[in-house]
Order: structure tokens, then sequence, then C-alpha cells
């Protein structure tokens, strides 16, 4: 093999990786800011503890991530940007998260429907990459991991008190994983960015997290005593989703607020 | 019906304790009086935590970078925290929490005053930390040797933390006043509105407070608010020239003979006012109290059924 042939193919690991932690990144600092945005709207003081402690690891996975993308990229195209360039100076398009950690707090159930999907997710995805050949993500993970344990006792704890708890709090709860459920096939499915980590035992392939996920999520449902959503996925358009930058309509205005200052103040330091 | 010669037998104990610098501890005896100045107080400070976390709160979403994001993150989930203690700390003088919640809800309990004022800019968070915790710290150090024990306990944990507080938000001023002319005049603007109003926080002059002088006899309160207020002026100025900023205030000098800095006379109708309800943000402040509390009763209600019906399967399964 030429050495030309190595670089070419260590640059095409390299893009792959970068993108892959920019949407972890991704993931963790919009899910990260849903939560801030309950700070003193708690339903009860410890909860108002409880968000924000979330919140925090969240963001500090975010910041990692993004720091980490930032390194990854710079080695190919020779230009850094920081974990601020990346939250703040990105458009929404330019965003690769999710779809289902934008969803708005739309009351408690929600954000505890919305948290109990994804942090089952990123139990597995974190738990899969603790054992990455990449040190750096390795490492990460390996801390986050064990956050994650912590946010995903949390949610399905409330899942489970509001599910049992009164008929008020179970129609709540049934119809906020409703209005979350379509977005949960985001999180297993593949493309070439994810298949190319996983070839080369740098990340995880969304689908091999999907049989843990689901045995998970099925075991806290039946506790609570709420059926399974029985929703299809969102489609559309042309199969793009958050990964490819297209986003919920809610995501603008959240991007709105959390940039608007840094962006207003071109190259201040905070 | 209490026995008056017990009761008596209680008080000299009670004195006797006081004047030994002892600590009253929740099982011992203590005059009504006592406990009620203490349950006002302690309520009046854990509703303030609590309301704080709101002016703070309204600039996370906007944070200007990732790491202010973080540390102010930290800061309100430490104000719930400290909101925690204090409410566990009223507790064992025999007053639960949603019953001090309720009469913060009703209005019949206040909160400090300095959060009726907006945070109009990121600069203001920053002030909040320098003067308003600088002041909080000022008045609670002597709170560490409070007569009643667990609030003296509780205020060790919670200085601690806020000296933490006072350090992030004079940083995030030094930065602002070393930063474009923008930041800067945002910095200079934001102190000039929270100075006045941070000098308040100590309270009305001590020819005109109310509750000072039995709550000094009782070891509760160790300075006067004019001692306090000496004491805050006397250590944020050299503070606010090593930010590079000034403080609005003509009189402000310092004096040889006093050993203290001289300083003007706060706008004490303004305070009364704003103590009245009549502040920029009293109306919503509590607004904001009431409908977070209101939104959040269906969960509470599904917790408890939930707990009730654990237990009920519990005991059907035993």
């Amino acid at each position: 093999m030429s050495g030309r042939e190595n670089g070419s193919v260590s640059a095409e690991r390299d893009t792959a990786l970068a993108a892959y932690t920019l949407r972890l990144g991704d993931d963790a600092l919009v899910a990260s800011h849903r939560l801030a945005e309950l700070a003193a709207r708690g339903p009860q003081l410890e909860e108002d503890v409880a968000l924000a402690n979330i919140s925090l690891d969240l963001l500090g996975q975010a910041r990692s991530l993004l720091t980490y993308a930032g390194s990854l990229e710079e080695r190919l195209t020779g230009v850094l940007r920081t974990e601020d360039d990346l939250a703040y100076l990105r458009d929404e398009d330019q965003f690769a998260n999710c779809r289902l950690v934008e969803l708005p707090n739309t009351d408690f159930a929600y954000t505890v429907a919305r948290q109990l999907l994804f942090s089952a997710y990123q139990f597995e995805l974190y738990t899969a990459l603790a054992g990455s050949a990449d040190e750096t993500l390795a490492g990460i993970a390996g801390k986050a991991v064990k956050e994650v344990a912590y946010h995903r006792d949390h949610a399905s704890g409330w899942t489970v008190r509001l599910g049992d708890g009164t008929e008020e709090s179970s129609e709540r709860m049934a119809a906020a994983l409703e209005a979350a459920w379509p977005y949960t096939a985001e999180l297993f499915t593949s493309d070439a960015v994810f298949r190319s980590v996983a070839a080369s035992g740098l990340g995880a392939d969304p689908p091999d997290l999907r049989p843990a996920w689901d045995v998970f999520v099925d075991g806290v449902l039946a506790e609570a005593g709420l059926a399974r959503p029985e929703v299809p996925p969102i489609t559309g358009p042309a199969g793009m989703g958050g990964r490819q930058g297209v986003h919920t309509e809610a995501f603008g205005y959240l991007l709105a607020e959390m940039q608007h200052l840094h962006r207003s103040h071109p190259g201040a330091a905070w | 019906m209490t026995d008056p010669g017990t009761d008596e037998a209680h008080q000299r104990r009670f004195d006797a304790m006081i004047t030994a610098e002892e600590r009253i501890e929740p099982r011992d005896w203590m005059p009504d009086a006592y406990r009620r100045t203490l349950i006002r107080q302690i309520a009046q400070h854990a509703h303030s935590e609590i309301i704080g976390m709101q002016p703070e709160g309204n600039w996370i979403t906007r944070a200007p970078s990732l790491r202010r994001k973080a540390v102010l993150i930290a800061k309100v989930q430490d104000e719930a925290g400290h909101g925690l203690y204090l409410y566990s700390a009223a507790e064992t003088l025999g007053v639960g929490r949603d019953e001090l919640l309720d009469l913060l809800h009703q209005g019949r309990q206040r909160y400090s005053s300095i959060f009726n004022y907006p945070t109009v800019t990121w600069a203001d968070v920053g002030a909040i930390g320098w003067l308003v915790d600088g002041a909080a710290i000022t008045n609670q150090v002597p709170l560490c040797r409070c007569s009643y024990g667990p609030y003296a306990r509780a205020m060790v944990r919670i200085c601690k933390e806020e000296s933490f507080h006072q350090r992030q938000g004079f940083d995030i001023l030094y930065t602002l006043a070393r930063g474009t002319d923008a930041q800067r005049r945002m910095a200079q603007e934001s102190v000039d509105r929270w100075y006045w109003p941070s000098l308040m926080m100590f309270g009305p002059p001590d020819s005109e407070s109310t509750h000072s002088e039995q709550s000094m006899a009782w070891n509760i309160k160790r300075f006067s608010n004019d001692e306090l207020r000496q004491r805050f002026v006397d250590m944020i100025v050299p503070q606010a020239e090593a930010l590079g900023l000034t403080l609005p205030d003509p009189a402000l000098k310092w004096s040889a003979e006093r050993g203290h800095y001289d300083f003007g006379t706060p706008d004490w109708d303004e305070f009364m006012q704003v103590l009245k309800g009549n502040g920029p943000c009293n109306r919503q402040r509590l607004e904001h109290r009431r409908t977070a509390h209101e939104e959040g009763a269906w969960v509470r209600e599904a917790a408890r059924a939930h707990a009730a019906k654990s237990r009920a399967r519990q005991r059907a399964a035993a």
C-alpha cells in the first residue's frame, strides 16, 4: 500500500470520526439546553436540583465532544473551531443532532419522555463507545456512561411515577410518549458516517444499539403500566432529518436564543 | 396547660445558654418569640434563594460561552440546594416547606427585595455575583455563629458556596471590563444599576430597624445593619478599583479619621416602594413562582399517589 493511499484512508477515517463526534456533541448540547430552560420551573425544588444536574452533565459531555470534534476537524482543514465556535456560530442546518432532543418541554411529562428515550439511547451508545479504538472518545464515553446511568434512572423513576400515579398523570405521560416516539427511529438509523466509524472500530452503528434499548424501554413502560406507542416514525423530506441538518421548527428558536448574545459581539471574549 | 413555674425555669436556662454563647438545638425549649423570629428569618432567607434563581436563570439560555453557561447552571442549582437546606432548617422549628411556600405564594412572607430588580444584560449576572452575593456573604458570615444550631450549620455550607459565586461574578465583570468597548460599557452600566440596591440589602438604617435589637440580644444577629453595610462598602471599593469600574456614589471617599470609606445614602423611598410590592419585578417573580408551583401540582400528586399504591402493593404481597 502506498503512502498516499494510506493518507487518504486515514483522512476518510478522520472525516467520518469528526462528523460522528460532532453529532454526539450536538445531541448532548441541545439536550442540555432544553433542560436548562427549566431552571426555577420544576414541579418541586428537588427536581430543580436534579434537572440542573442532568443538564450540567450533558453540557460537560457536549463541551468535551465539541472540543474534540473541533480538533479532529483542524487536522483535516488546518482551521480550528473551538467549542464556542461550534455551539454559537453554526446555523441551524449545520447542526447534526437528532430531533428528539429538540422537542420542547410542553409539560413535565414531555421532559420525562424525552429524557427517558434519549438517556436510554445514550446509555447503550456510551457503553459501546467506552470500548472505542479511539482513546479520546473511549475516555469521554467511559466517564459519561456513569452520568447517563443516573439520568436514565431519574427518567425511569418519573415515567413509573407518572404512569402509575393518577389518571391525569398517566394520560399526560402516555400523550408525551406518543409525541416523542416518532422521533426515536432517527436514533437508530444508520448512514455512511455511522457505518464508517463502526467499521473502523471507532464508533457504534446505531441499529446495533436498538435491541438493548427496546428491552430497557419496554421494561420501564411495563412497570409504569403504559403501552408502547404504536405510531409510525416521522418520514421525509427525502429521508433527511437532524443528522442531515433538517430540524424541527422549534429548533430555530432554540438556536436564536442560545446564540444571539454571542453573535451580537463578534470576536469578543467572555 | 403549661406550668408557669416550669416555663420560668426553662426561660432561665435558655437565657443562660444564650449568655454562654451555646447553641440552641431543635429539642431545646425556646421562647415562642425566638421561634417565630427564626421561622420568619429562615423562611425569608429560603424564599430569597428560590426567588433568586429567576433573575439569574433568565440568562442561562443566552449565556455567551459554554463555560459561563455551565457555571451559571451550577450556580442556580446551588441556590435551589440552599433553599432545600434552609427549608429543612425551618422544619426543625415545626413548620413545613409546603406551609412556607403557601405563605410566600400568598405574599404573606417576604424574600430579599433585591430580586425584584430585572437582569436586563449579561453583565447583570456578573453584578449579581459580585455585589448581591458579596452583600449576602457579608450578612451571612456572622450567621454561621447564630445561636440556633441548624441555621448556623446551614449557613456554614451556604457561605462556602456563596464565596465561589462572588468570585465568579467578579470574574465575569473583570472579563467584560477588559473586553470590547461595548462589553466595558455593559459592565459599567450594570454596576451603576446594582450598586444602590445592593447597599439596601442590609436593611433600613439602624435608627429605623424594627427587628434588630431583639435579634441581637438572642445572638441571631451579630452586627447592626449599618455596621454590615459599612463592612460591605469597605470590601467593594478596592475590588471596584481592581475591576477598573467606578461606583456611582459621589460621596464615596476614604476617611482616615474613621478608618472606613464614607458613602452616600441609598434612596430609602425606593427601598420602601420595592418592599411594598412596587418594584420592577415584584409581581412577575411571585407569578413565576406560583405558576411553577401550580403547573407542578399534578406531578406532585402523581408522586404521592404512586407512593401510596406501591405501599399498598407491598402490603398485599407481604
